[in-house]
C-alpha cells in the first residue's frame, strides 16, 4: 500500500529536555522521522521544547514550535496548523503522554486529527500492567506472576504462591522507595510492612523475582499488511535485575540456539499483534530462565525507543525512518534499504557479521549521598557503542570508548594479595552490582576466583565470564612474559582482542608510544570494515566504518578535499547533546561548501553517528590511538577538535604533536586558556580583570592561600567540565576537607582557588571570530547568581537587567581576549558582574553547551558559521557584521535528575547536575521564563502556604519575595531568622522550627503537605547538610522549591504567563511578526 | 596451542587460521551462509553434503551443540569456515561442545578466518571450490591446498542424492521436542493419520517433525524408489520431495519419479530440491546461481497476498523464471534478486517451494505451506472417497 493520499500536513511531537532514560536518541529518530516525511511530500509541524536538537532546526520542519510539551500548548498549536496526523511515537513517553491527554481532553477528536503509528488502544495495552498481563495470557505468554496487596495478610497469601525470591513494590512511592527483594520470610515480612506503610494508598505489588534471568530485547518492526521483521536482538549481559539502559548489552544474541531466537522472534511478533502496533517499530523485552529456558515477557514499548536507536547504529537499520514511512501508509516491502543502495528491500532481518557491545556511562560521583548500586530503576546518563570481529575486541573497544579512565579491563583492586576487606568488597560488588561490576568481575578472576563462583554471584552467563577470564589470562601472561614477548604475531593476536596500546603499556610498564611505535615498526595496523545490515552479501557504498585487526580494508578513502569532526564520546552531565548538536552543524555546513566531512564517535544515541550526516563515519572511540589509525588512513586536510567538549579537546595537543592538521583556534591556544597560570598572564597583559585566584598543590598551600584571598572561596581541580568537584568553601574546616578529597584522588591535579563572588551576576557570551572580525554571537544573563554552575543555571537572552553599556564592556573584552588568543572558530567567555565590576570567569576557545540555544534565540547558527570560519571562509565572505539583538526573548531552564537519585541533595553549587535543557521564547522576560518553566514540566501552585527558609544575605531579596507571594495570596511560614527578618518588614508570617529545633519541624509540615512551594537556600558545608531533608522531602512530596532567591523572584514575575501565553512558530519569532 | 589451518580457493586466495576439531583435508565448493544463529542445524543439513560453509555470524560454538537439533544422521557439511570459534559452550541446551561434534561428524574446520573478506569475495566472483587443510603442517601446504580445490569436480552436473538418502524405507514418528516449535502451525488444520511419502534426498528432520505434528503418518523412503513400488504398498495421501544437495538437472530418475506421482495426481510438495525437482517434471529449467542463497533473513513476497515472508535459504540452483510452462504458476518471489521462490502446478495438486518452511535453522514464516499441503491432501482424499462413493453407488445399480 503506498503513500496515504488523504493526509497532508502531520504533527510530530519531539522528547523534549534530556533526561535520564530520554536522552538524545530521541533527536536521532526524530530527526530521521522528520526527513522521512518530508521527503514524501507532507507539510510537518513538529514540536519540541529542546533546543539543542537537531529536529528543531529551522529546515528540519515545515513549522517549529519550541513550546512546552504538554496538551494544552499542543492543542493550541492544533487549533493555529490544523494537522490532518498526529504521530505520537518519535518522543519516547513524553511524546505518548501528551498523545494520550490530547485523547482524553478531546482536542484530537474536536479537531479531526488522526493519531497515526500507534493507535490509543495500543499504547494503553502497552502502558497498563494489567492490561498488559491479561492481554499476554490471552495469547497464551507468560508474564512475572504478581498481585496487588492491601493488607499484610493478602501480602503472605500471595507471596506463598509465588515462592522466593520475591520483589516487593510499594505503589506510589518514588523511585520504588520502600521496595526491595525478600530472600526468605523475615526478609519478606519487614519489607512488606515498610512498603505498605510508605504506599499512599497502603498497597504493594507481590511479584516473582526474574532476578538473574538471562535478559534480551527485541526491535520489531511491523506494517499494515502484518509483515514483521525483527531487527535485531540485544542480549544484556548483567542479567535480570539490572534495568537495560543500565546494562551492558551485546548484539547479536550470543547464547541463544536458534530454537531459542525462533521462539523469541515467534513471541514478539505475536505480542506486537496482541498489543495491536501495526505500523512502527516496537521493542519487546523478555526473561529466559539460564536453566530451564523458561520465557516470560517483561513489557514493551509501542514507540522507537533507546534501544531502537542502539539496535539501527548496530544493524545499519534505521528503525525510525522506516517507521515513520509505514507511520504514513508504506508496507516494508515497498521501502529500500538504503545502507545497500537500495538494492535490497527494508523487508528483510539485518545480519550482522561483527559483535556491538553498549556500556552504560554513569555520573554516581555528582551524587554523593545517593546509593550508586543498579536497580531496575535506570540512572545511567549515557552510553557508549563499539563495534568490533569478536565479543572481546568490541567490548574492550567499549571500555576505553566509555571514557571513564578506563583503557581497558584496569584493576579496581590493587595487584597482590587479597585481604578479607578486599574479598569482602569483590562478593559485594559482583552480588550488588554497581557501575563498574564487569571490572570486579575481571578482578575477582584475576584474584584466582572460580568462573563458577563469579557466575553464581553475578548470574552473568559463564560464556560472557570466559571471554573475561580469556583476557585476563592474556593480560597475566604478557605481565610475566615482558615486552620481549610482543613479537609481531603475539602483538597481532593482543589487537585483535582488542587490547588498547596504552593498556598493553601499562602491563609492560612502558610508554604507550613505546607500544604504538613497536606496532607500527611491526606492521600491525587496523583495517576497517564496513556496516552493511547484510553481512556482506550486498555491495554498499555506504562508508559506515569500525577498525579491526584483519586482512581486508573496505575503507577506500577518496582523494576529496575533506575535513574530520570528532564527536563527544558519550553523553555525560556536563557533556551532552549540545555537544553533538555542534558536531552535526559542523558537518553540514563544511558538506554544503563541498568538503568530504568524516565523522569519528562511538555514542549510539546521536544524531552525528547517523550514518547519512557525515560522508563518512567511524564508529570508534575517542581516544588518541584510535582517532590517529583514522586520520592517517584518510589523511584530512583539516580536523576538528573544539565542537565535540572536553573528549576531543584533550586530544587537541597530542594531536598536534603527532602532526595532525588542526583546524581553527591553534591547540596553544587552547592550553593558555585552560592552564590556570598561563591564563593569568594573560589576563593581567590585556588588563582585564579576574577574580583574585591561587593555585594549589597541597593542604599546606590551600591555607596560605585562603588567608590571603579571604573567604568565600570556590575551589575546583583544573581541567575539569561541568564544574566537576566543585565546590563554595566557607570556613577553613572546610577547605581542609576539600583538600584531603582532591589529594585522595588518583593522578591528583592542582587545585584552583577563587575568590567566589556572592551575589554576583553571571554572563555568559558566545562568539565566532576569524582573526579579523568578531561576531558576537548572543550575551547571556544568568537568572541564578555566580556560584550555581552555568549549565544549572536559568539565562535570559537578550540579557534581562544587565545594563547596555556593561553589555557593551563584556563585548569589548570578549573582542580582546578573542584577539590575543588567535580564535578562528567558536569562543565562549564566562563573567560575572558584582556591583557593576566585570570578572573574567572563563574563557574556552571551542564550543560550548549554549551555541544551541543561542543560535535558536538569535537564528544564527553560530556553529556552522564558525566551522565555516576554520574552514577558511571570513566572516565578511558570509555576510556576517553586526550583532543584531533579537526584539523578542528566549529563556533557556535546566531539568534535573535528583528525581532519580534517592537522597542526593538537590541543592545547586558549582558542581553541574542537569541533565538538559528546554527553551521558552516571550515577548517579554516574563512570558519566556513562564514557557521555560513550565516546559521543564514543574506544576506551579497558585495558592496555598509558601515555606521561606533563607540565609542571611539574601534576606533582603525574600523580602521583596515575600511580599510577592502575599500579593498573589499565598500565606507564609518560616524558619526562625527568616520569619524575624519577614515579620520586621511587617510581613504576616508563622514561625517553623528547623529540624535540629525539634518536632514539629518543617519536614513535618511538608510530609503533611501543608506546603505548596518551597524558597530554600543556604550556604556552607554544614548548613547545607542540615537542611537536605528540606528539599529531599520538597522532591518526596513533589512539591515545587527553589534554591535561589533570584529564580524564585523570576518565578514570580512570570506568574501570570504560565495560565496565559501564545504559541509561535520559531519562525515567527525569527522573523520578528507573530501575527497571528 | 590449536593447529594451524589453511584454506585455499580454486582461484589461487589463500586464507590463514587455526583449526578447530579434527585435523585433515576437505574439498567442496565454499558457500557463505549469514544466519546468525543456527551452526549445528546447518552442520547437519544434508543439503551442505560436500560443501566448505562460510558461517559470517561472529562468534560459532558458543551454545554448544546438543541431539535435538542435529538435522540428520546422513554426512552432511564437509568443512566449516568461521571467524571465532568458542571455547566454551554456554546453554542449558547444550551436550557436547562444537570442537567434539566436528570431531565427530568428521568435519574439518577453520577460525580465525577474515570471513568477511571471505564472503565478499565469494559474493564478487561467484561460489567457487576450495580446500582446508588443518594440521600441524597445514600452512607449509598452499600448492597443495589449492592444486586440491582446483581438483574438486563442480557442482552442475553431480546427483548427489544416494550419497545422503536413507537406505530404507522407513517410517518417522518424533514430533518436535522443542515447545513453540510447531507453534507456527495452524493448528485448525489436522493431518488426521494422512499418509505421506517422503523421498528423502538428504532430508532435514524438522520436515518430518513438522509433518508429524500436523497430525500426518510419515514413512521416508530412499531417493532411488520408484512410484510402482510404493503406491499400492503405501497408498500415500500425498508425497513430499525433499531438499538435498547437488545439481537437479542432473537426477533424471528423480524427476521421472516425480512426473509419475505428478501423473497420479498424488498431492505433491517440493521443498528446495523438492521444489526445482517438480519444477523439472513439470518442463521447466533450473540454472546454478552465482552464489546462491543461504541464510536466515531472505524476504519472499507470496504473490496471492503480498505478504513477505522472511525465510530460510539454502540453494544454489534455481528454477528458471523466463519460460516457466504453462501448466507452472509462480507464487512466490525472492524480494532480494526477484528469482522464482515457489511454485503451484494448475493441473495437479502440487506446490513446490524454494526455501525452507521447516525452518531450523531461521523463522517459521513460511511453515503455513505445510498447512497448504494439508489442506490438498484433504481435498484429495475427500474427492477420492466421493468418487468411490458414487463408484459404489453406481456398483448397485
Amino acid at each position: 500500500m503506498p503513500r496515504r493520499e488523504d493526509l497532508e500536513s502531520i504533527l510530530v511531537i519531539g522528547a523534549g529536555p534530556i533526561v535520564i532514560g530520554q536522552a538524545s536518541e530521541f533527536d536521532y529518530s526524530g530527526t530521521q522521522a522528520l526527513k522521512a516525511l518530508r521527503e514524501e511530500g507532507y507539510r510537518v509541524i513538529l514540536v519540541n521544547s529542546n533546543p539543542a536538537t537537531i529536529m528543531t532546526d529551522p529546515e528540519m520542519a515545515d513549522e517549529i514550535y519550541i513550546e512546552p510539551i504538554q496538551w494544552q500548548s499542543i492543542a493550541q498549536i492544533i487549533e493555529r496548523e490544523r494537522p490532518d496526523a498526529l504521530l505520537p511515537t518519535m518522543g519516547g513517553q513524553t511524546a505518548l503522554n501528551a498523545a494520550l491527554d490530547l485523547v482524553r481532553e478531546g482536542v484530537l477528536e474536536q479537531a479531526g486529527v488522526e493519531l497515526i503509528g500507534a493507535s490509543r488502544e495500543a499504547i494503553d495495552v502497552a502502558e497498563d500492567r494489567e492490561r498488559f498481563k491479561r492481554a499476554m495470557t490471552e495469547i497464551g505468554l507468560n508474564t512475572p506472576h504478581s498481585a496487588l496487596a492491601h493488607t499484610f495478610e493478602e501480602a503472605l497469601a500471595i507471596q506463598s504462591g509465588i515462592g522466593f525470591p520475591t520483589v516487593i513494590r510499594p505503589s506510589f512511592t518514588l523511585g520504588g522507595s520502600g521496595g526491595g527483594i525478600a530472600y526468605n520470610r523475615a526478609e519478606f515480612i519487614a519489607i512488606a510492612e515498610r512498603g505498605l506503610d510508605l504506599s499512599p494508598t497502603g498497597e504493594i505489588l507481590v511479584e516473582t523475582s526474574l532476578l538473574g534471568w538471562k535478559e534480551f530485547e527485541l526491535e520489531v518492526v511491523r506494517d499494515r499488511a502484518d509483515n514483521c521483521i525483527i531487527v535485531c536482538t540485544i542480549e544484556n549481559v548483567d542479567p535480570m535485575g539490572v534495568h537495560t539502559g543500565d546494562s551492558v548489552t551485546v548484539a547479536p544474541a550470543l547464547t541463544l540456539t536458534d530454537k531459542e531466537a525462533q521462539r523469541l522472534r515467534d513471541q514478539a511478533i505475536a505480542v506486537l499483534r496482541k498489543v495491536g502496533v501495526d505500523t512502527g517499530g516496537s521493542n519487546v523485552q523478555f526473561a529466559i530462565h539460564p536453566k530451564s529456558g523458561e520465557i516470560m515477557v517483561i513489557e514493551m514499548n509501542p514507540r522507537v525507543s533507546r534501544s531502537s536507536a542502539l539496535a539501527s547504529k548496530a544493524t545499519g537499520f534505521p528503525i525510525a525512518r522506516v517507521a515513520a514511512k509505514l507511520a504514513v501508509g508504506y508496507t516494508l516491502d515497498e521501502l529500500r534499504n538504503e545502507i545497500t543502495g537500495g538494492r535490497t528491500p527494508a523487508s528483510f532481518e539485518p545480519t550482522i557479521d561483527y559483535v556491538v557491545t553498549k556500556i552504560p556511562r554513569f555520573n554516581f560521583e555528582k551524587f554523593p549521598e545517593a546509593s550508586d548500586r543498579l536497580t531496575t530503576q535506570m540512572r545511567a546518563v549515557g552510553e557508549v557503542m563499539a563495534i568490533g570481529r569478536s565479543f572481546a575486541e568490541s567490548f574492550q573497544k567499549a571500555l576505553r570508548g566509555l571514557e571513564a579512565g578506563f583503557d581497558g579491563l584496569n584493576e579496581r583492586i590493587p595487584a597482590g594479595p587479597v585481604g578479607p576487606d578486599d574479598r569482602e568488597r569483590l562478593e559485594n560488588e559482583m552480588r550488588f552490582p554497581g557501575p563498574e561490576r564487569l571490572w570486579y568481575v575481571a578482578d575477582a578472576l584475576r584474584h584466582g576466583w572460580s568462573l563458577a563462583e563469579v557466575a553464581a554471584l553475578t548470574a552473568i552467563d559463564p560464556w560472557f565470564l570466559d571471554q573475561i577470564q580469556r583476557l585476563v589470562e592474556e593480560e597475566e601472561t604478557l605481565r610475566r612474559e615482558g615486552i620481549e614477548a610482543l613479537v609481531p604475531t603475539r602483538l597481532r593476536s593482543l589487537k585483535r582482542l582488542g587490547f588498547s596500546d596504552s593498556r598493553l603499556a601499562t602491563l609492560l610498564r612502558v610508554d604507550e608510544s613505546a607500544i604504538r611505535s613497536l606496532r607500527l615498526a611491526s606492521g600491525v595496523k587496523p583495517v576497517y570494515k564496513r556496516v552493511d545490515s547484510c553481512a556482506g552479501e550486498f555491495p554498499t557504498e555506504t562508508a559506515y566504518l569500525y577498525s579491526t585487526y584483519e586482512e581486508e580494508c573496505e575503507a577506500r578513502p577518496s582523494a576529496r578535499r575533506k575535513v574530520m569532526i570528532l564527536g563527544g564520546g558519550p553523553n555525560r552531565i556536563g557533556q551532552g547533546i549540545e555537544f553533538d548538536y555542534c558536531c552535526v552543524h559542523a558537518v553540514q555546513a563544511l558538506r554544503a561548501d563541498g568538503f568530504e566531512t568524516i565523522m569519528v564517535n562511538c555514542n549510539p544515541e546521536t544524531v552525528s553517528t547517523d550514518y547519512d550526516v557525515a560522508d563518512r563515519l567511524y564508529f570508534e572511540p575517542l581516544t588518541l590511538e584510535d582517532v590517529l589509525a583514522v586520520i592517517e588512513l584518510e589523511r584530512p586536510e583539516g580536523v576538528i577538535v573544539q565542537y565535540g567538549g572536553q573528549t576531543p579537546l584533550k586530544l587537541a595537543v597530542p594531536l598536534a604533536l603527532a602532526g595532525a592538521p588542526l583546524l581553527g583556534t591553534p591547540a596553544d591556544s587552547i592550553d593558555l586558556s585552560e592552564d590556570r597560570e598561563r591564563f593569568q598572564g594573560l589576563v593581567a597583559e590585556l588588563g582585564l580583570t579576574q577574580p583574585p585566584n591561587r593555585t594549589v598543590r597541597s593542604a599546606q598551600e590551600a591555607r596560605v592561600a585562603a588567608e590571603s584571598l579571604g573567604f568565600p572561596l570556590l575551589a575546583r581541580p583544573s581541567y575539569v567540565l561541568g564544574g566537576r568537584a566543585m565546590e563554595v568553601i566557607f570556613k577553613p574546616a572546610e577547605l581542609e576537607e576539600y583538600m584531603v578529597r582532591a589529594e585522595r584522588v588518583p593522578q591528583a591535579m592542582p587545585v584552583l582557588l577563587d575568590r567566589y563572588l556572592d551575589h554576583a551576576t553571571e554572563v555568559d557570551v558566545d562568539i565566532v571570530a576569524d582573526g579579523e572580525r568578531v561576531l558576537i554571537g548572543g550575551i547571556m544573563e544568568h537568572v541564578e547568581q555566580a556560584g550555581v554552575h552555568s549549565g544549572d543555571s536559568a539565562c535570559s537572552l537578550p540579557p534581562n537587567e544587565l545594563v547596555p553599556d556593561l553589555q557593551k564592556t563584556l563585548e569589548k573584552q570578549v573582542t580582546l581576549l578573542a584577539e590575543r588568543l588567535g580564535v578562528r572558530g567558536l569562543m565562549n567567555v564566562q563573567f560575572a558582574i558584582q556591583d557593576d565590576e566585570v570578572y573574567l570567569i572563563e574563557v574556552n576557545p571551542r564550543a560550548s553547551r549554549t551555541v544551541p540555544f543561542v543560535s535558536k534565540a538569535t537564528g544564527r547558527p553560530l556553529a556552522k558559521i564558525a566551522a565555516r570560519v576554520m574552514a577558511g571562509v571570513s566572516l565578511a565572505q558570509q555576510g556576517y557584521r553586526e550583532c543584531a539583538t533579537p526584539r523578542h526573548y528566549a529563556v533557556k531552564m535546566p531539568v534535573f535528575p535528583f528525581i532519580k537519585f534517592q537522597g542526593a541533595d538537590p541543592i545547586l553549587g558549582p558542581e553541574m547536575k542537569s541533565t538538559g535543557e528546554v527553551m521558552g521564547y516571550g515577548e517579554s522576560f516574563a512570558e519566556a521564563y513562564a514557557k521555560a518553566q513550565l516546559a521543564t514540566g514543574v506544576m506551579l501552585p497558585f495558592s496555598g502556604v509558601a515555606l521561606i527558609s533563607v540565609r542571611d544575605a539574601d534576606k533582603p531579596q525574600a523580602i521583596i519575595l515575600a511580599r510577592g507571594l502575599v500579593d498573589r495570596g499565598f500565606r507564609l511560614v518560616a524558619t526562625r531568622h527568616t520569619a524575624e527578618a519577614l515579620r520586621s518588614a511587617g510581613l504576616d508570617c508563622a514561625m517553623v522550627n528547623k529540624v535540629r529545633e525539634g518536632r514539629p519541624h518543617v519536614v513535618d509540615l511538608i510530609i503533611n503537605r501543608e506546603i505548596a512551594l518551597i524558597v530554600n537556600t543556604t550556604q556552607g558545608r554544614e548548613a547545607i547538610l542540615e537542611s537536605r531533608s528540606i528539599r529531599r522531602e520538597a522532591i518526596h512530596q513533589k512539591i515545587t522549591y527553589y534554591t535561589s532567591v533570584e529564580a524564585a523572584r523570576a518565578m514570580l514575575t512570570a506568574w501570570g504567563h504560565t495560565q496565559d501565553f501564545k504559541v509561535h512558530p520559531i519562525r515567527d519569532w525569527l522573523s520578528g511578526g507573530k501575527g497571528n | 596451542m590449536a593447529d594451524p589451518a589453511l584454506l585455499a580457493l580454486a582461484d589461487g586466495t589463500v586464507f590463514e587460521g587455526v583449526s578447530i576439531g579434527r585435523a585433515g583435508i576437505r574439498t567442496g565448493e565454499v558457500v557463505f551462509n549469514t544466519a546468525l544463529t543456527g551452526y549445528q542445524e546447518i552442520l547437519t543439513d544434508p543439503s551442505y553434503y560436500g560443501q566448505l560453509v562460510v558461517l559470517t555470524t561472529p562468534h560459532v560454538g558458543n551454545v554448544g551443540t546438543n541431539a535435538a537439533d542435529c538435522e540428520s544422521a546422513a554426512p552432511a557439511t564437509a568443512g566449516l569456515i568461521m571467524r571465532n570459534a568458542s571455547p566454551v559452550a554456554s546453554s542449558w541446551r547444550s551436550e557436547i561442545t562444537l570442537a567434539r561434534f566436528l570431531e565427530i561428524r568428521g568435519i574439518v574446520a577453520i577460525a580465525e578466518v577474515d570471513t568477511r573478506k571471505l564472503t565478499r569475495h565469494l559474493r564478487d566472483r561467484g561460489a567457487q571450490n576450495g580446500c582446508i587443510l588443518a594440521g600441524p603442517d597445514a600452512l607449509q601446504d598452499h600448492e597443495r591446498a589449492i592444486r586440491e580445490a582446483r581438483g574438486v569436480p563442480a557442482m552442475a552436473g553431480c546427483d548427489l542424492s544416494e550419497n545422503v538418502s536413507v537406505a530404507e524405507q522407513a517410517p518417522w514418528v518424533e514430533g518436535s521436542s522443542f515447545p513453540g516449535e510447531a507453534r507456527a502451525l495452524d493448528k485448525r488444520s489436522r493431518g488426521n493419520g494422512l499418509h505421506v511419502v517422503v523421498y528423502d534426498f538428504g532430508v532435514k528432520r524438522n520436515i518430518l517433525r513438522l509433518l508429524v505434528e500436523t497430525g500426518c503418518r510419515v514413512t521416508t523412503v530412499p531417493a532411488s524408489t520408484r512410484v510402482e513400488q510404493l503406491v499400492d504398498s503405501l497408498r500415500p495421501d500425498g508425497v513430499l520431495f525433499s531438499n538435498g544437495p547437488g545439481d537437479p538437472e542432473a537426477m533424471t530418475d528423480a524427476i521421472a519419479q516425480a512426473q509419475a506421482w505428478l501423473d497420479r495426481r498424488v498431492p505433491f510438495f517440493g521443498i528446495c530440491l523438492g521444489h526445482q525437482l517438480l519444477a523439472l517434471a513439470s518442463g521447466a529449467r533450473t540454472r546454478k546461481m552465482k552464489f546462491g542463497h543461504h541464510g536466515a533473513n531472505h524476504p519472499v513476497l507470496e504473490l496471492a497476498t503480498g505478504r513477505v515472508w522472511i525465510t530460510s535459504q539454502n540453494h544454489g540452483f534455481a528454477v528458471d523464471e523466463t519460460d516457466l510452462p504453462a501448466n507452472l504458476v509462480p507464487t512466490h518471489r525472492s524480494l532480494f534478486d526477484g528469482s522464482l521462490q515457489g511454485i503451484e502446478r494448475m493441473d495437479v495438486p502440487a506446490l513446490g517451494f524454494q526455501g525452507h518452511p521447516e525452518a531450523s535453522p531461521g523463522p517459521h514464516d513460511a511453515a503455513g505451506l505445510f498447512d497448504r499441503f494439508l489442506r490438498l491432501m484433504q481435498a484429495h482424499t475427500a474427492q477420492r472417497s466421493r468418487n468411490m462413493d458414487s463408484g459404489a453407488f453406481r456398483a448397485e445399480t
